[in-house]
């Protein structure tokens, strides 16, 4: 199913924190149907990819394009109408409010009532979970199910590409793998997945591109089977001890 | 859990013993030389054995002594079983709290600290030794103070339903003696007046008679309810779906036409009470949307209250110096909803780009700038200064009635409606998406962002619509009062909100009710009176007890919102039980 529409793209995209030099020329690419990855240590400028992507971090140079449109200056709120969501690292449920109030923020651009209705029921058949604690206050799920919600929450949008942040982060072993399975069922259902990850050998697995990052420049670039053999990936930028 | 048998009596604790009564001995002697009991001696609660200002003095030694004896349960770890040593270890803490007074009675007789502590008088000497010699108030307080302390250890020997009559009995005897002015006045409305003579003295407080026959009642009651009230409850919170929403709408109902129809046998002063409640329920749901809903701390919440205050005032009084259009009170009230809102906009627009710390100090400035710009030279030709706006007429409503300060029935009607129509809007507005995503940048502002909120536009919102609600009252106030002067609308009526608004349990309507029913009826706002007239000066004080008290030991309020508890305790969570599907 993967075309060579780019729905999402960077071109030379350059971005600053105050002086700090936080993304250097980076160029991507994420097409219509993929599951991509980003890949890189500590502070190699993953997130604020993310951020760039969403619009949450303006780039100083380069452009930002969305369905080839550059996107540079528009709100994030645009982007997101547009089908671009993220899911935060680390989850960030609001907690104190319930789980139905959390899907219903994931729908926060949408006035199709019934449209909303249908995705919410298809949450709920993805996750049958998340409709047994509809009326719970999110904070109260266990770790597995807050990110079930915040997934839930992310479809709620109907999203074309979802960006997702560490989907692996702060999970227990097993649950990182039935995380990953997820998001294989949620792209395999026509999303567009962009992930950005530390744990390489795990998102290389179901990816079909990657990339690596390191301190702001894109140093790899290639298919999930050629990264994932690629003598230097581990030892240079992720470290032996990864190799599970 | 299991209990284990109680620890021997003379093993006690005597570090924990040391440290409670310590603590109690400087509280006790700082509520000495703060003047409350010497003020609070003019109330008689129960005639003749029991004034308020005695009655503070044996609130602490008390409260020790059933302290001591508090344990922590842990899971599957055992409970010792109350027994002699709960009671010994509370009385020798009281006693340690009533040395405090003994030490402070001696030392008052011997030394003048007049000049630094204001306080330091024969008057307070007297009302510690009762009058007699100095050796009689050194044993008389560690007698009372060991009285004190054991009996909140027997407390705790008490059995769960004992523990529950013995605390009816008190709450019973405690607001029949508090509310001695509303129950009198309602009475006399109804023609009880035979039974309100028979209660209360002449001169105020409970006869001592009256105060056991009323124990005894309760007590009976307790113990022939059974517990049916609790049972009541719990059966109600137990309700669901349709059931549920009719029970709530009764409640409603009749909590509405209870508030109806009290005003008509109530008095003056009853009246005035519960429209000076009404009008800080107003302001506080306001400053609920603000900081309970979006979670912005506002502490200039006072600004919007005069500038509601004011332009009513000029739009209707024929006094007003500039403009006088002396509008009719009714059509004056779109102009300050509107202004008041606009208001709020240009206060809020440089404000809303910080977050926390910062924008509660800026939003302190601009609460003081507003007061600041009412007192100024240049626009004295607008509000006259310290003058005030002065003669604002009684409002007409559709010709039926005026409504002045003359007539606080009528005040606290037009109150109600108002604040009828703000907890309705409060309570949409909670539901509806806009408030949604109110509270979604108040858990997490950059995921809300993400999910395509306009943060800054949201934030903006919450404080035009605050400002609104606010405004309300402050026209109210304007009729209410009949004239305005910026001295109304200090610093300390902000933070008075905000203490109702965290002390009733903040993002909670029933809660912000709640709290200003107890904390403006019963103590009194920053100027209106409460059913505790005598407290007015150490109002602020106690505000800063309660509210302390609050965090440490209920940091969800006075009602912690009823949907949100019900849903943690209903369903036991188990950690990942998914996985097993």
């Amino acid at each position: 199913m993967t075309t060579t529409n780019p729905l999402l793209e960077m071109r030379n995209v350059h971005a600053h924190y105050g002086a700090v030099h936080a993304l250097a020329d980076v160029n991507l690419q994420i097409n219509e149907g993929e599951l991509v990855c980003l890949l890189g240590g500590n502070a190699s400028g993953k997130s604020t990819t993310l951020k760039t992507l969403l619009g949450m971090l303006k780039p100083t140079s380069g452009e930002v394009l969305l369905d080839g449109e550059v996107v540079n200056d528009k709100p994030i709120s645009y982007r997101v109408s547009k089908g671009v969501t993220m899911v935060p690292e680390n989850r960030r449920l609001f907690k104190r409010l319930t789980v139905r109030e959390n899907l219903d923020l994931g729908a926060y651009l949408r006035s199709d009532s019934t449209q909303i209705n249908n995705d919410m029921e298809q949450v709920f058949e993805l996750f049958p979970r998340v409709k047994e604690r509809l009326s719970q206050k999110s904070g109260s799920l266990s770790g597995g199910e807050q990110q079930m919600v915040a997934l839930g929450r992310a479809l709620m949008s109907r999203p074309r590409v979802l960006l997702m942040d560490e989907p692996s982060m702060g999970l227990a072993p097993a649950l990182v793998q039935q995380n990953f399975e997820l998001i294989q069922q949620i792209h395999e259902a026509g999303t567009t997945v962009f992930m950005v990850e530390q744990n390489a050998n795990m998102a290389l697995s179901i990816a079909d591109r990657g990339w690596v990052l390191q301190t702001g420049r894109v140093v790899l670039d290639d298919t999930a089977q050629n990264l994932l053999n690629h003598p230097n990936l581990q030892a240079s930028y992720l470290g032996t001890a990864d190799k599970q | 859990m299991t209990t284990i048998p109680p620890r021997p009596t003379f093993t006690q604790d005597w570090l924990r013993i040391a440290r409670m009564g310590g603590i109690a001995a400087v509280g006790q002697t700082f509520i000495a030389l703060s003047n409350m009991p010497v003020r609070l001696d003019e109330r008689l609660l129960i005639k003749p054995i029991l004034s308020m200002g005695y009655l503070i003095l044996i609130v602490l030694p008390f409260a020790v002594g059933y302290r001591y004896g508090h344990q922590i349960k842990r899971e599957g770890m055992p409970t010792f079983t109350p027994s002699m040593y709960e009671v010994l270890g509370g009385a020798l803490s009281g006693a340690l709290a009533g040395g405090g007074l003994s030490l402070l009675a001696v030392l008052l007789r011997h030394f003048d600290l007049r000049d630094p502590l204001v306080n330091w008088s024969p008057i307070l000497l007297n009302l510690l030794t009762f009058g007699n010699a100095t050796w009689f108030a050194v044993i008389i307080w560690i007698v009372i103070g060991t009285g004190t302390g054991a009996a909140g250890g027997l407390l705790r020997l008490l059995g769960p339903r004992a523990y529950r009559t013995a605390i009816s009995v008190a709450i019973t005897v405690a607001s029949a003696a508090v509310l001695e002015s509303l129950i009198v006045d309602i009475a006399k409305g109804l023609g009880l007046e035979n039974l309100t003579d028979r209660l209360y003295a002449s001169r105020g407080g409970i006869e001592w008679l009256s105060a056991i026959v009323l124990a005894v009642a309760s007590g009976t009651l307790g113990v022939l309810g059974r517990g049916r009230f609790r049972q009541a409850k719990t059966q109600l919170s137990q309700l669901e779906g349709t059931a549920r929403t009719q029970a709530n709408a009764a409640l409603i109902a009749l909590t509405l036409a209870a508030l109806i129809v009290l005003p008509l046998f109530a008095g003056k002063l009853t009246n005035e009470l519960l429209a000076n409640v009404g009008i800080f329920v107003l302001l506080a749901l306001g400053l609920n949307i603000v900081v309970g809903l979006a979670g912005i701390l506002d502490l200039g919440y006072v600004a919007f209250f005069a500038v509601g205050t004011y332009t009513a005032a000029v739009l209707t009084a024929a006094t007003s110096p500039r403009i006088s259009p002396e509008m009719p009170w009714l059509l004056a009230l779109i102009f300050v909803v509107v202004i008041t809102g606009l208001v709020g906009l240009f206060i809020g627009a440089p404000v809303i780009r910080m977050r926390g710390d910062y924008l509660a100090i800026v939003t302190l400035g601009f609460g003081e700038i507003i007061r600041l710009l009412f007192l100024s030279d240049w626009l004295s030709g607008w509000f006259n200064g310290a003058q005030g706006l002065v003669q604002i007429p009684p409002a007409n409503i559709f010709g039926l009635t005026e409504i002045g300060g003359t007539e606080p029935r009528r005040v606290f009607y037009l109150v109600l409606a108002f604040c009828a129509l703000a907890i309705y809007v409060s309570w949409r507005l909670e539901r509806s998406r806009l408030g949604r995503a109110w509270m979604a940048v108040r858990e997490d502002e950059t995921v809300a962002e993400a999910m395509g909120i306009n943060t800054v536009n949201i934030k903006l919102m919450a404080f035009v619509v605050g400002a609104m609600l606010g405004s309300f009252s402050g026209a109210i106030v304007a009729v209410k009062v009949g004239s305005v002067f910026p001295s109304s609308f200090l610093i300390v009526v902000s933070m008075v909100i905000l203490v109702v608004v965290i002390f009733g349990g903040m993002g909670n309507i029933v809660g912000v009710i709640a709290g200003a029913a107890v904390l403006i009826g019963v103590l009194g706002g920053p100027r209106q009176p409460g059913l505790l007239a005598e407290f007015s000066e150490f109002k602020l004080l106690i505000y800063g007890a309660l509210l302390i008290w609050m965090m440490l030991a209920r940091p969800e309020g006075l009602i912690p919102s009823m949907r949100r508890s019900r849903e943690l305790h209903q369903h036991e969570i188990t950690q990942d039980a998914w996985l097993k599907n």
